[in-house]
């Protein structure tokens, strides 16, 4: 019996890896009625928390459109710049949806989905009383950042101010208060929509011309982007843009109208 | 074989394929944060030793305030994470301890750099105080007897007699925590101070390259405590006095 019991174990866990190695990550997410996707919790109001601590904003919303399209559970799990494709390449989570900008580099590790879902560009949030006028300004001065943002090296050499890069945003906003850095180098999208919906930022300013717009990918493990799993999150991403979802959503999250989400509602209509 | 093609073959293409040494922006930035934690290490363990040996000294003297303000001192810095203590002189003091600029910005008094230095020195100057102690008791109480039968002022025997023995046997211990102290030099990383874990992730995440820059983080930690251990031992040996001890 109990040498039985162990053939017939073994074969089953046989059965089951090999079965995980042929089956695509669609069919796994939906045989395990779930879906894991990383988001934002500190990029409002993209990904956030709420003050009953839920997470919320664009990117959950579509994160939940996701999981309803798919028949799934929404499982979210909050990442950073600096961890997501990590955790997607590791199996952590499933997808990513986090405001994560689409390039060359980043097409080598991860998959990146195609339509892109929005775009932003690089701008810095600083006080008016630092009155900075153009980008030549920043040349040696200390500026906060993200660490892993993408914009970090390329602002760095092309005008030399000293970046003092923190893990998360509320330590920058709390290093930028307490006079730390004269600015914040972000995506002008987080910077406008703060400056327009938070007090504590009445006396700062967004006063660079945007530069070097990206697009935003949600992403899927690389292996899986020409699969069905990649497959069926392109037609996803299309049909946000298609039918408009992703403009209401904007405007119900409060941000203010994309021209990016504009042009390809026009593109897929 | 001719001499360029057994240069060639000695040459190690992985070393000079890394990105820290081919890509000269990132060897700057890596060369820099190399220095950064060199300097980190050593103002901190010097401050630590400081702090170390007149705590030890405060804790052995007569007055009660002293001995007290000495063990809460001691007890708070080794009851609470570095990391925390780190983000309240940073985030919590740094605050408070500012001046207003010219524009009527607030501008920090103590720079991100002072505080890793400050948080370190105290941290591990704490430990220190704990390890002196155990070499001072360790002193035989005779000799101190033997020396105060010598005319010798406390002070005297504090400095001369107890500090150099006690030194002695304390020197393991101490080892122990300096290493320590050069490895906990890396949670500065967590107040944005440009030491070698900060580039390292800079770089990585520029050029996602997080397998290479972990090798080179190790290996340039294991070469930086590497030159202390040695150092170190050296000490001790030269240090030793024949027939006391070991």
């Amino acid at each position: 019996m109990g040498r039985f019991m162990t053939t017939t174990l073994a074969s089953a866990a046989l059965a089951l890896v090999c079965g995980q190695a042929q089956a695509d990550q669609l069919e796994d997410i939906k045989a395990d009625g779930e879906i894991v996707v990383g988001v934002k919790q500190d990029y409002k109001p993209w990904g956030y928390l709420t003050s009953d601590g839920e997470l919320a904003g664009l990117e959950i919303d579509l994160a939940r459109d996701v999981a309803e399209r798919l028949g799934v559970e929404l499982e979210l799990v909050p990442v950073v710049a600096s961890n997501r494709m990590q955790f997607l390449s590791q199996g952590r989570i499933d997808l990513i949806i986090a405001t994560m900008g689409d390039n060359e580099d980043r097409r080598k590790i991860v998959g990146m989905i195609q339509p892109n879902y929005y775009a932003g560009g690089t701008n810095v949030l600083a006080p008016k009383s630092v009155e900075l006028e153009e980008w030549a300004d920043l040349d040696g001065r200390d500026v906060c950042a993200l660490q892993g943002s993408y914009y970090n090296k390329r602002v760095t050499q092309l005008y030399g101010p000293n970046l003092v890069a923190f893990a998360g945003i509320p330590e920058v906003t709390s290093a930028l208060q307490n006079g730390n850095c004269v600015a914040f180098l972000y995506d002008n999208t987080w910077i406008e929509s703060q400056i327009a919906s938070d007090e504590q930022w009445a006396d700062y300013e967004m006063p660079f011309e945007t530069e070097d717009p990206q697009a935003w990918s949600i992403a899927v493990p690389l292996e899986e982007l020409d699969g069905p799993y990649g497959q069926k999150m392109s037609e996803i991403v299309t049909d946000w843009h298609k039918t408009g979802f992703l403009i209401e959503r904007n405007e119900a999250n409060g941000i203010a109208a994309s021209p990016f989400l504009q042009e390809m509602h026009e593109k897929f209509k | 074989m001719d001499s360029t093609s057994l240069i060639e073959w000695l040459r190690p293409d992985w070393f000079f394929d890394l990105a820290v040494v081919s890509d000269e922006y990132n060897r700057g930035r890596y060369l820099a944060g190399l220095w950064m934690t060199i300097q980190l290490s050593v103002i901190s363990i010097v401050l630590s030793l400081i702090v170390g040996a007149v705590g030890a000294a405060a804790q052995g003297a007569q007055s009660r305030t002293l001995r007290a303000l000495v063990g809460f001192f001691v007890a708070f810095f080794r009851n609470t994470p570095p990391l925390v203590q780190l983000y309240f002189f940073y985030f919590a003091i740094g605050t408070v301890l500012q001046i207003t600029g010219d524009n009527g910005r607030p501008v920090p008094l103590v720079s991100n750099f002072g505080w890793a230095i400050i948080s370190l020195s105290l941290f591990a100057g704490a430990l220190n105080v704990e390890i002196f102690r155990a070499g001072i008791e360790a002193v035989p109480k005779s000799t101190v007897e033997a020396a105060e039968a010598l005319g010798y002022k406390r002070l005297q025997i504090y400095k001369d007699i107890v500090l150099p023995l006690a030194v002695r046997i304390s020197l393991p211990a101490l080892g122990t925590n300096l290493v320590n102290l050069v490895k906990t030099t890396t949670l500065a990383y967590a107040i944005a101070v440009p030491e070698l874990l900060y580039v390292a992730a800079q770089i990585w995440s520029e050029d996602l390259n997080v397998q290479e820059m972990m090798n080179v983080l190790l290996l340039s930690y294991v070469a930086i405590v590497g030159v202390l251990v040695w150092v170190l031992h050296h000490w001790e040996k030269k240090l030793r006095i024949p027939g006391y001890g070991r």
